[in-house]
């Protein structure tokens, strides 16, 4: 069955919505959509630098965001950032100098698309393994961390003040991010990573009680997203990245329909107080 | 007053914290012993809360350092607290945000403050004074051996801060915690707060409540109208306490004689 391209695909997908789900919960949470934006761009300067050197793509793309994120990090700290206008500095110009970098290597047939909007086609049985061994390392992480970043995306200053070491908390979230990035590229591709971070995290919301419960349904709704998406891909010939960001928006906007009646049943205490 | 110890739980020595080529807040000394309260009281930007988050650990000091008691566990009730629409929290969450607990010490801590049929309340849905209380009750979930308050009673109308205050005795006694208070009000302080401490940038003045009043920096900084306005809010008129070794008491009026001219009494005056 792994021989298969689309089942790869759709194995490796699944994989990536399953990390992506908490980990966009707390990006959701945090307001760090153009921060995941920012980090997502680097990833092509990733790919361009580890075309370059040749070493391993997904490797050289985690240690750039990484190292982009890590700065970023550094930078707001400071407190000297803009972080607006930082980010979108950033954001862009990363993409750009990626993009610079990949056209001067001519002697290089590089599938540019792939890269920007992911490509079914290009997972590979080794693609599998980092994503579900990372994946999972990734996932134990986050759930040592998972009481000290929740206190410190509630209050830093409360997390801080009881003795949670909460920015080392926000330093290993940030690794985090970089690594499902790294593991997401090749399937949604950079320009879109952001959106299979918080499209399910926004659509579990209303279905939530507690942070946990919305952390695994935003899992579930971008595995269905993921499936999807990728028969969508292969049905009309479209690019998997943005196919699977339009199923997830389907479901964003369904999620919308269903009307109070269906959200008490759901989550009765929710609308006990107005 | 049944101080279980004199553990000083917290010390802070000389504070200094620029910002911008500015002392926000410079030469504070100041300490809270296990059972005692410490109110703190000033002028708005007089460095209360900077105070309080330096003493904390929450921003970096430029001057002076901060000594605490070791494996000293505070419970932290902080001024404004903003969940994210997108975050969602049940108040029973909330509790346990940086410390697990069971069912039973969850409802008892929510019974204490009053919202005790709200465990499974979105925070969102709370209004001001019910997050407050909830934000309380978590504090409480800890067991702190020093519960920091700021501005506990900000938005909470006048019968809610006594029953605040009537709480913060409670808590005092059957916890025998430590308690920094920061009081949003320069005229009303807890008849049981053992030392205040008003600043303005400084420590302008420090001892018990009426001997502050009475303080001539203080009249200074606020005003006589101020001073005359200066309220304790009591509940044993024949509460006493004892010697501090830190400050004198400027008119040799020792506790027990009741407030003297300018201080009056306010709100209910029973035990």
């Amino acid at each position: 069955m792994l021989d298969d391209f689309f089942s790869r695909a759709l194995i490796a997908g699944i994989g990536v919505a399953i990390i992506a789900g908490p980990l966009g919960c707390f990006v959701v949470w945090r307001r760090m959509a153009y921060f995941g934006d920012t980090i997502a761009h680097s990833a092509l300067l990733g790919v361009s630098l580890a075309l370059l050197i040749d070493i391993n793509v997904t490797l050289g793309v985690f240690v750039v965001a990484g190292g982009v994120a890590f700065s970023l990090f550094a930078l707001q700290r400071r407190g000297s950032l803009s972080s607006d206008a930082v980010l979108g500095i950033l954001s862009h110009s990363a993409l750009a100098i990626g993009l610079v970098l990949i056209a001067f290597m001519t002697w290089l047939r590089v599938d540019l698309m792939g890269y920007l909007f992911g490509d079914i086609l290009a997972i590979s049985k080794a693609d599998l393994a980092v994503i579900y061994l990372g994946g999972a390392a990734t996932l134990a992480i986050l759930a040592l961390i998972w009481r000290a970043l929740l206190a410190e995306t509630a209050s830093f200053e409360l997390a801080k003040a009881e003795g949670m070491n909460p920015e080392f908390a926000r330093i290993v979230f940030i690794f985090l991010m970089a690594a499902v990035i790294a593991m997401t590229m090749k399937i949604i591709g950079v320009l879109l990573i952001t959106a299979l971070l918080i499209i399910p995290a926004a659509t579990a919301r209303r279905f939530a009680a507690n942070p946990e419960q919305m952390a695994v349904l935003a899992a579930l709704i971008g595995i269905a997203a993921v499936i999807a998406g990728l028969y969508g891909s292969l049905n009309f010939d479209t690019p998997s990245g943005p196919s699977i960001v339009v199923a997830a928006l389907l479901l964003f906007l369904a999620s919308l329909l269903p009307l109070d009646a269906l959200k008490g049943a759901l989550n009765p205490s929710a609308g006990d107080r107005p | 007053m049944d101080q279980k110890s004199q553990d000083i739980l917290i010390k802070a020595h000389g504070l200094g914290v620029r910002r911008t080529g500015r002392w926000l807040i410079r030469n504070v000394d100041m300490s809270v012993r296990r059972g005692a309260i410490v109110t703190l009281i000033g002028p708005n930007g007089s460095g209360k809360s900077t105070t309080v988050k330096a003493i904390l650990g929450l921003l970096a000091l430029d001057e002076g350092h901060v000594e605490r008691l070791a494996g000293i566990r505070i419970g932290y009730v902080p001024q404004s607290l903003t969940i994210d629409r997108m975050l969602p929290l049940t108040v029973r969450r909330l509790l346990t945000l940086t410390r697990r607990a069971g069912e039973d010490e969850i409802s008892r801590s929510l019974a204490q403050v009053g919202l005790a049929d709200f465990a499974d309340a979105q925070v969102q849905h709370l209004s001001g004074g019910e997050f407050q209380r909830a934000l309380l009750a978590r504090a409480l979930l800890r067991e702190p051996d020093l519960l920091v308050l700021d501005e506990p009673v900000q938005g909470v109308d006048f019968s809610g801060e006594i029953a605040l205050y009537e709480l913060i005795r409670e808590i005092r006694h059957r916890l025998g915690c430590g308690i920094l208070l920061i009081s949003h009000d320069l005229h009303i302080v807890m008849a049981e707060t053992d030392e205040v401490v008003c600043l303005n940038g400084h420590v302008c003045c420090s001892g018990p409540p009426h001997s502050v009043a009475e303080n001539a920096e203080y009249r200074r900084l606020f005003g006589p109208r101020a001073a005359q306005s200066f309220a304790i809010y009591r509940h044993h008129h024949d509460h006493t306490h004892g010697a501090h070794g830190e400050v004198i008491p400027l008119d040799g009026g020792e506790a027990g004689r009741p407030a003297q001219e300018p201080v009056h009494e306010k709100g209910a005056a029973d035990a």
